[in-house]
């Protein structure tokens, strides 16, 4: 490995600074799970990496009014072993118990897979379809990007030099509401999503009809995408097998997947609306109150 | 579950703790890059970012000149070796193919394939350097396909190779250079005669994709060049003694200037026995003055060490409607790598070796292509020609509608059954494996639920014998000290520990045993071939006959009696009138009557009486994701006697796991240009413990008659079934044949989207 400084900043201000004076030489550590590793094989060579674990702004998870608030850097166990991600933000929870061993969610973050800015990112799906907002800073202020603008390629995102993402944002649950991620892994463990599929769905009163929908897709594209037409579609929807075909066959659609070491173009294609009617059953089911028997981390 | 009586034992087939236990749970067990050295350099290797190119230039003068660089070499610091065919232990090498691969010369024939080393003061330093060398290349086409290698129409790899043929094989009249290295030809009977006889005939074609060993600790090497001309390497290897004569020949020096001392093993499975990185040390070492330490990260494990070959395979059986096998023929080619090499031969051995076949012929072809150059994997050879078979068989079995256990009872191989390649087998379990999953509770219970089916499926391998040697120190408090060369990859040092045990009447706990290095102990073959525990543990007992010997003549000595009159048994000596001293008595005495009481013993070129294993499989098949689980799995292997229960169980254990990563998600896969795509064990899948059940083993014992406790080698058969078992139970399930492993989501999804349409 090349040679590189470290820094530990405490403020959120100083932190802007150093990433904007080191202008694009600089990369953020927080769980360090994904960069060490890519530093390892020679993939990024940055000349300063700034560990943001110490800014407190990053640690936050934390419920308000404005809905769940988690930091950039929190630990994926964090977000698992918080009461209220696991009771209504189950998507999350879901794609933090997936993410890695135990030692790996200890120091993995949401914000650092969403950085990171893979294809087939175990969270990011949870996070669109959970409707997350990015919380950036930079030399210029704050803005807000939601998730399903934050990527823009593989490994590329909105980010500019000097920016650095805070915290995202996900608004207030709403009553008869429920939410998942599934994958498909070769294997049933230690494995990367051939398609991975996210999504919270709202029902009506009588629990047999959908009042909203929101589905993300992984892998299946250069970026995660959220699956508008497919949502869309099922609003005023009965819950049956019918609806979530046409859900599946319109997220089928916008899937644009390669033919790579982890699968086909074609099969990505067809496991893109199983998982969709797989998981938007156990979003149902959630909604409705029901166990859904899924045994976490697989 | 024995099926021979036995004699009984006091020490073999009980389950003491292995000696190296404590050492490997605690971690205080040294491998090899846990190697520290005073003065030591690390090293680092510069290689090819493309399949195939000629070599037009490499300048090394900017790495050189880097600071704390201290050593660079290029295959222009390696002897020439000339057209010269060494023994080697288990097989013969072609040294001007070994050497190029240690270091290219002139071309590049695979991605990751070594041009040059460094050695630096750090790892850091190391792999900065090699950036600095610059190579020029002028790029050649890649050739990947093992049936397009063959073409006339191909790029040709080595213009070195013309095709030796082997067995009844036409000698070639073409003396061009070709990639067909080997061209094998075994036959028996009549073919045509018997597949007239036939009441069905099934033929089919099979693909496998090239795939790795998996074992989890990379290869090494530290190497010190002394000032006297004296090298030591030490590294974790299957085969010390194969290890130094592959240096010494590479080297070009005498054996007896390199001493080998061999590290704890992570894992080999016959990838662990070509020579990579202790020449390239050794030039790293001779020319810095320094010892040096390479180590291979996992990605050149992958793309540069000796996996398992990719094959096509064309394979038709038929038997007559009443279930008894008439004619087999098999058409096999193997992709041999860079180089020729591949287990092809064992493959051509083994396609029909589980049956009682009356009529044959098996062709067999050794391709190279620009991948990595093969080497063993665990049965080389057998699993691939298994998937073939067995799978037939099955197919047959459904045709003329036998049970699938019954009809390979029927057709098995036993005592006298002459196989196609021409060897009589002498008793064999073959049977009695089949026999026990028929009559096992897995078999018998009912499997019920959606897309979920059953198949069983045979293996065979030869196992083999060559040399051991083994040295026993009796100590006066009773117990002895063994030294033995077979490096324990699978708790073979206990085995045979166990086996001196037993043969001098005292308990495992009492025997020490200790791989030595090669200046320490007699010559041992590789640990290969399931060998160690039968041919060292024939040295071991034979050393123990020696100490019995001995003590023989001391106690004559201390009685004062001719020592006719004296016998060795139950752990003590008997002499006239009621005399007796223990084993422990009289290592007392020693010192006081002559001294060390040093025992030897050797074996050598023992033939083993060849293993049979028969497994069974449970799968559930989501058949919306093409997903495979495993349910249950229950496998059974004739392993003569078990010594040590518990690592006959963990080798079954461990080749089925082996079997079912093979057959559900392992490959090489690779793009058009030849690279790897999935050169880490993120993308290349072995199971993990979510992935398969407990395998549940069922030993079955008809004791070999060549080993003096019946032993039979257990650690290769175990991997051959699994291909073809899960194979058959997906059949089973859902009714598509897989024919093409890995039977990976995307393939049976296709099949099965396939068959529905």
């Amino acid at each position: 490995m090349h040679a590189f400084d470290y820094q530990a900043p405490t403020t959120v201000a100083e932190a802007i600074q150093l990433l904007a004076k080191h202008n694009g030489t600089a990369r953020p550590l927080a769980g360090g799970t994904d960069l060490i590793d890519q530093m390892r094989v020679g993939r990024f060579a940055p000349e300063v990496v700034i560990d943001v674990k110490k800014l407190k702004e990053l640690n936050v998870l934390s419920v308000d009014a404005d809905g769940l608030h988690v930091g950039a850097a929190v630990p994926c166990y964090r977000i698992y072993s918080d009461e209220t991600v696991n009771s209504q933000y189950t998507a999350l929870a879901d794609s933090c118990h997936i993410i890695g061993g135990i030692q790996i969610q200890s120091r993995a973050s949401i914000g650092g897979n969403l950085c990171n800015s893979g294809p087939a990112a175990d969270s990011t799906p949870s996070m669109i379809a959970l409707g997350g907002v990015c919380v950036i800073t930079g030399p210029d202020g704050t803005r807000e990007v939601p998730v399903e603008s934050f990527c823009t390629g593989p490994g590329k995102n909105v980010l500019k030099p000097g920016e650095l993402l805070v915290e995202v944002r996900f608004p207030t649950r709403p009553a008869n509401s429920g939410s998942h991620y599934r994958r498909m892994i070769p294997r049933n463990e230690m494995d990367i999503a051939v398609v991975g599929v996210g999504a919270s769905v709202v029902l009506d009163a009588s629990g047999q009809k959908f009042a909203s929908a929101r589905i993300a897709l992984g892998a299946v594209a250069p970026t995660p995408l959220f699956a508008q037409a497919a949502s869309a579609l099922l609003a005023g929807q009965p819950v049956n097998d019918e609806t979530l075909d046409k859900a599946a066959t319109a997220a089928r659609e916008i899937a644009s997947p390669i033919t790579d070491m982890r699968g086909t173009r074609e099969y990505r294609i067809h496991v893109t609306g199983v998982l969709v009617k797989r998981v938007l059953q156990a979003a149902v089911a959630r909604a409705r109150g029901e166990d859904i028997g899924y045994c976490r981390g697989h | 579950m024995a099926t021979a009586d036995k004699p009984k034992y006091k020490v073999i087939g009980t389950r003491p703790v292995r000696h190296d236990g404590a050492d490997k749970v605690t971690g205080r067990a040294k491998y090899g890059a846990d190697i520290k050295l005073t003065g030591m350099l690390y090293g680092a290797t510069l290689r090819s970012p493309h399949a195939h190119a000629k070599i037009k230039s490499i300048d090394t003068s900017k790495a050189e000149a880097l600071a704390g660089v201290r050593a660079v070499v290029t295959s222009a610091d390696l002897p020439e070796q000339g057209d010269r065919i060494v023994e080697l232990g288990e097989g013969a090498a072609n040294m001007r193919h070994l050497t190029a691969n240690v270091l290219a010369r002139g071309k590049v024939l695979y991605k990751g394939h070594a041009i040059a080393a460094v050695a630096a003061d750090n790892i850091h330093i190391a792999e900065e350097a090699i950036k600095l060398i610059k190579v020029e290349y002028e790029l050649l086409p890649p050739v990947l396909d093992v049936r397009k290698a063959m073409s006339a129409e191909s790029p040709v790899l080595n213009d070195d190779i013309r095709t030796e043929s082997v067995g009844s094989a036409p000698a070639s009249k073409d003396s061009k250079p070709t990639n067909i290295a080997k061209h094998f030809l075994f036959e028996k009977g009549d073919i045509a005669a018997g597949f007239a006889k036939a009441d069905v005939i099934v033929e089919r074609e099979f693909d496998t994709s090239m795939v790795h060993q998996g074992y989890i600790e990379p290869h090494n090497a530290t190497v010190f060049w002394n000032t006297d001309g004296k090298i030591t390497v030490w590294l974790s290897t299957q085969g010390s003694f194969s290890v130094r004569q592959q240096t010494a020949e590479l080297l070009k020096v005498a054996i007896s200037n390199v001493k080998v001392v061999p590290t704890e093993i992570g894992g080999g499975f016959g990838g662990k026995i070509s020579v990579y990185l202790p020449p390239v040390a050794a030039m790293l070492s001779k020319k810095s003055g320094r010892p040096v330490k390479l180590v291979m990260s996992r990605t050149s494990v992958f793309e540069a060490t000796g996996p398992t070959p990719g094959s096509h395979m064309k394979v038709k059986l038929g038997a007559t409607k009443d279930g008894k096998l008439v004619a087999g023929e098999a058409w096999i080619a193997f992709e041999a790598g860079a180089y020729t090499g591949s287990p092809i031969g064992p493959a051509c051995m083994c396609v029909f070796a589980c049956y009682d076949l009356p009529n044959g012929r098996v062709e067999g072809f050794d391709v190279c292509v620009n991948k990595p150059r093969t080497n063993a994997y665990r049965a080389p050879g057998s699993t691939h020609v298994a998937f073939a078979t067995e799978t037939l068989i099955n197919e047959i079995c459904e045709k003329i509608d036998i049970d699938p256990a019954d009809f390979r009872i029927k057709n098995a191989a036993k005592e006298g059954v002459r196989r196609v390649d021409g060897p009589v087998y002498a008793r064999v379990g073959m049977v009695e494996t089949v026999e026990a999953i028929k009559n096992s509770e897995h078999y018998k219970a009912p499997l019920e639920g959606k897309h979920r089916g059953r198949g069983i499926a045979s293996g065979f391998w030869f196992n083999c014998g060559l040399k051991s040697a083994a040295s026993a120190t009796v100590n006066p408090d009773g117990t002895v000290s063994l030294l033995e060369g077979s490096t324990d990859i699978g708790g073979s040092r206990t085995g045979i520990a166990m086996q001196l045990a037993e043969a001098l009447g005292i308990t495992a706990e009492e025997v020490t045993p200790t791989v030595g290095d090669t200046d320490s102990v007699g010559y041992c073959d590789v640990t290969g071939g399931s060998r160690v525990t039968f041919a060292t543990g024939i040295a071991a007992i034979e050393a123990a006959k020696d100490i019995q010997r001995q003590l023989i003549a001391r106690a004559a000595m201390i009685w004062d009696v001719d020592a006719s009159k004296v016998s060795y048994s139950d752990g003590g000596l008997h002499g006239p009138a009621g005399k007796h001293l223990s084993f422990k008595e009289i290592a007392a005495k020693l010192h006081g009557t002559g001294g060390a009481v040093i025992g030897r013993g050797t074996s050598s070129e023992a033939t083993q009486g060849g293993a049979f294993g028969t497994h069974c499989v449970d799968v559930e098949v989501d058949v919306d994701l093409g997903k495979v689980q495993i349910l249950r799995y229950t496998a059974a292997q004739d392993c003569g006697t078990a010594i040590h229960p518990s690592y006959v169980e963990g080798q079954i254990q461990g080749g089925a796991v082996q079997g079912i990563g093979w057959a559900l998600n392992e490959e090489y896969w690779y793009d058009e240009k030849g690279e790897m795509r999935n050169a880490t064990y993120l993308d290349y899948r072995i199971p993990t413990c979510y992935d398969v059940p407990m395998i549940d083993t069922i030993i079955v014992e008809v004791p070999d008659p060549q080993h003096p406790y019946g032993v039979r080698g257990v650690g290769e058969v175990p991997i051959c079934p699994p291909p073809a078992a899960i194979a058959n139970a997906i059949y089973d399930a859902v009714g598509v044949r897989m024919h093409d492993l890995p039977m990976s989501p995307p393939k049976l999804l296709a099949e099965i989207l396939k068959k529905e349409s």
